[in-house]
């Protein structure tokens, strides 16, 4: 290896370029050489650019706690991830097989509870689910669909097999930074990104409307879609403007609306129009203080109702985030053979239940080689990393999980694969993962690619914004 | 259109040209001091007293600082964050309120926005101050004026634009009589006589805060003649800057939003009529009138009545943003 890749190590992972042995995967081989041509300097002049445009565009997202500047942007990793399109095919087939499970779950144990008669599941996981709404029983959402949107984190292991390592079924964010990173590679690198042939993401926006539109309360030729953010201090509101702007519909917050005679209404200049669809931002929990979180200063008063009522649609459903629940995730691949008869084109990562016994034994004997998540915290919040936790720590999440068994589930700590990075002026391997996003309406698509995040920080396995991450560009080819 | 967002768009368009208009007003004066080498120490105090005083924030200027001197006001105006009507704070409010409506407005517009307060945020616009206050004042007011142009270049001009339009022109009208009131604030040396030297310095100081020396003596090609600055920078009907102008755009934007006819002299909520009202009495009142009534008392009027038409704005168009489901708001903070 020469230039910047000089001193690159692959290390024991599977690494996304380079082939074990050295030699540089096939679908890498132009980027690879593009990226020996330049000197450090070049790599740090273009990642300026990038870098500069992000900041005055403002695509930041916003940290709490910080009273100077709340606003950073995303670190950004001027090296591209390649996925060569035999297998995007697979993750294509592989996502859409679990969205089509997981969203005949919901409904399923919305209404007759089938899976949970014929014993797939137990009742006391779902109904134990801090995010199953019991609100939402017996009640039937447009045209059937409950995940419109969903960000399924994908991870690589040691061998390069795709695995499924979360569902973002709620309000999973990201996609502005997949639609960003794409403009900023196509200007810092315009030829490179020429001579490959990589699959557009730019219709993301457009599907999403369309999407939108589709769930419309039976009856509306020409919805008035908005998106409800909790407002500019969250995190995510570049994103929730930045999407409203490329659909052009309006972006709207609580106060913005008000439930009268059965509709959900905006306050205009020329007085208050109706709303049919919300793309909605915000959890269940801040929906509507009138029947979840009292306190809760985001929502909209009686918007639950006028929903139940069917005057209004909510993408995505209300109750979404019982599939989001990491002991309900232990449970995907057994739902994907109760309700298609498949076998999972995707496998999930190995888990171990502390619900069970038996798993439960085994977790307290290996904390020290295991991964241990709490059911319903994302973010990298609320995990024990056994290999590198103290004592102390470990006895922590021992205590807590003999305690509440149903809350946790643990996993073998997943090699991530790596891909290089730049690395304070070198090429380095760095631990990434793939989001990417499925749209469920009348058909479901996936935009090609997704949002690759990475762990910047050397050895770290953590790729979230809040704890280091960055991201990458990623190039789905047509052939 | 949403109430939040035009309210907020009127916003961040006032607080625009309210940045400008300190800039300019500051440039000037500063630029002045050379001139007025000739006054003694207790003029030059009172000649930027005027300036606090012009823009009521004396006693929050008091409250900050211990004396009164150019730096002190300079500094008080220019990047005092405590002052919620400095440049710098002006920056920080437009900023934040285009934020909260980054999709309404043009890339180029929050751009433009965003760079501006980048630079006081990172120092670098005090660093210019200090090598040029000159370059430092250019730049805030080319900064606004490229808003401007964006603005108009870049964005739809439909109903947001017109509120941006609506608060721009309320603003410099407001701006406008404020500039001239300093006039009134300072007082002439002793020995110096009305029309004057140091007299005519001042009004000409006045017209030059509004751009307005050129096509002052392009109108009237003649002396400047302090009753002549104030009917020009009150009642010209083509110059940018002067108050009559300026509440005619306002005027016009008001009734593109509510889509009544000006010309059949009506109106739907009452901003239009007030901007109405006020409209025509600009046009029909008389610079000798004006000077009888006391231009500085007139002045105050002016102000009070742009400041009712501000508030019947929000009313007209955005007092349901306090219904329902924000007093659920109210109650839980």
């Amino acid at each position: 290896m020469v230039g910047l890749f000089a001193q690159y190590e692959e290390g024991p992972f599977f690494d996304e370029m380079f082939a074990a042995g050295g030699g540089v995967r096939s679908h890498y081989q132009r980027l690879y050489n593009r990226f020996t041509e330049m000197s450090a300097e070049d790599v740090r002049r273009k990642h300026l650019v990038a870098e500069r445009a992000f900041l005055t565009q403002g695509v930041t997202f916003t940290v709490y706690n910080d009273q100077e500047g709340t606003e950073r942007i995303f670190p950004f990793d001027l090296i591209p991830r390649i996925i060569p399109a035999a297998e995007w095919e697979l993750i294509e087939r592989g996502l859409t097989q679990r969205i089509t499970a997981l969203n005949l779950f919901l409904r399923d144990i919305y209404h007759e509870q089938k899976i949970i008669a014929d014993k797939v599941i137990p009742a006391e996981i779902v109904r134990s689910a801090v995010h199953f709404r019991p609100e939402m029983v017996g009640f039937s959402v447009p045209k059937d669909v409950y995940i419109h949107i969903c960000g399924t984190d994908l991870v690589r292991d040691g061998e390069g097999r795709y695995l499924v390592l979360e569902d973002n079924g709620r309000c999973p964010s990201g996609a502005s930074y997949l639609l960003q990173n794409r403009q900023a590679m196509k200007r810092v690198f315009p030829n490179l990104f020429a001579r490959y042939l990589v699959r557009p993401v730019d219709t993301y926006s457009s599907d999403l409307l369309d999407l939108l539109r589709h769930v419309a309360p039976a009856g509306v030729n020409d919805p008035a879609v908005v998106l409800l953010t909790p407002g500019i201090y969250n995190s995510a509101y570049f994103e929730h403007s930045f999407l409203a702007r490329s659909m052009g519909i309006e972006i709207v917050v609580g106060a913005d609306l008000v439930v009268q005679d059965d509709r959900v209404w905006m306050k205009t200049t020329s007085g208050l129009k109706r709303v049919d669809v919300i793309y909605r931002r915000i959890d269940d929990d801040f929906l509507d203080p009138k029947v979840f979180r009292k306190e809760s200063v985001l929502g909209v008063p009686g918007i639950v109702d006028v929903y139940r009522k069917g005057h209004v649609s909510l993408a995505n459903a209300i109750g979404t985030g019982v599939a989001d629940d990491k002991v309900v995730y232990y449970f995907v691949p057994a739902m994907i053979r109760y309700y298609l008869g498949q076998d999972p084109i995707l496998p999930n990562v190995e888990t171990y239940l502390t619900y069970f016994d038996k798993d439960r034994a085994y977790v307290l004997e290996h904390l020290d080689q295991l991964v241990v998540k709490s059911a319903n915290e994302s973010g990298g919040y609320g995990m024990l990393m056994g290999p590198q936790a103290s004592a102390e720590e470990r006895e922590r999440f021992a205590k807590a999980l003999r305690q509440n068994p149903r809350n946790y589930v643990a996993q073998p700590v997943v090699s991530l694969s790596r891909a290089p990075s730049m690395c304070e002026g070198r090429i380095e391997g760095r631990h990434i993962d793939l989001r990417p996003y499925i749209l469920y309406g009348d058909k479901i698509s996936i935009v090609p690619g997704g949002l690759t995040r990475v762990a910047l920080r050397k050895g770290s396995l953590v790729v979230n914004s809040s704890q280091g991450g960055g991201s990458k560009d990623t190039w789905v080819l047509h052939e | 259109m949403l109430s939040r967002v035009a309210d907020a768009l009127y916003w961040l368009s006032r607080y625009v040209e309210r940045a400008e208009n300190n800039a300019r007003m500051l440039d000037v004066n500063v630029q002045l001091m050379p001139d007025a080498q000739m006054l003694n120490h207790v003029n030059i105090h009172q000649h930027w007293e005027s300036i606090i005083s012009s823009l009521e924030d004396t006693k929050l200027f008091e409250g900050l600082y211990t004396g009164i001197s150019g730096e002190a006001v300079v500094d008080f105006v220019s990047f005092e964050r405590r002052n919620h009507n400095s440049i710098y704070s002006c920056f920080t409010h437009a900023r934040e309120n285009a934020r909260t409506v980054r999709e309404q407005i043009s890339t180029e517009m929050w751009e433009q926005l965003n760079r501006m307060f980048l630079r006081f945020r990172s120092g670098e616009a005090e660093g210019l101050f200090r090598s040029s206050s000159y370059d430092f004042f250019k730049w805030v007011v080319e900064g606004c004026q490229l808003f401007n142009g964006t603005t108009d270049a870049t964005m739809s001009h439909d109903e947001g634009w017109d509120f941006i339009q609506a608060g721009k022109f309320l603003e410099r009208a407001d701006r406008t009589s404020r500039i001239l009131d300093i006039k009134y604030h300072i007082l002439l040396p002793s020995g110096e006589r009305v029309g004057g030297n140091v007299d005519l310095i001042q009004w000409m100081a006045v017209l030059k805060s509004c751009s307005a020396l050129e096509p002052y003596r392009r109108h009237y090609r003649d002396l400047v003649a302090p009753w002549k600055v104030a009917e020009f920078l009150i009642k010209d009907q083509n110059f940018p800057r002067s108050i009559w102008f300026c509440v005619d755009r306002l005027d016009q934007s008001l009734h593109r939003i509510t889509g009544i006819d000006r010309a059949d002299h009506l109106y739907k909520v009452e901003a239009e009529r007030l901007s109405g009202k006020l409209l025509a009495d600009l046009s029909f009142i008389t610079i000798g009138d004006v000077l009888q009534t006391g231009l500085h008392e007139y002045l105050d009027t002016i102000q009070l009545r742009l400041g009712e038409i501000s508030h019947a704005i929000y009313k007209g168009f955005c007092e349901w943003l306090e219904t329902p489901a924000a007093s659920s708001a109210a109650d839980a903070a």
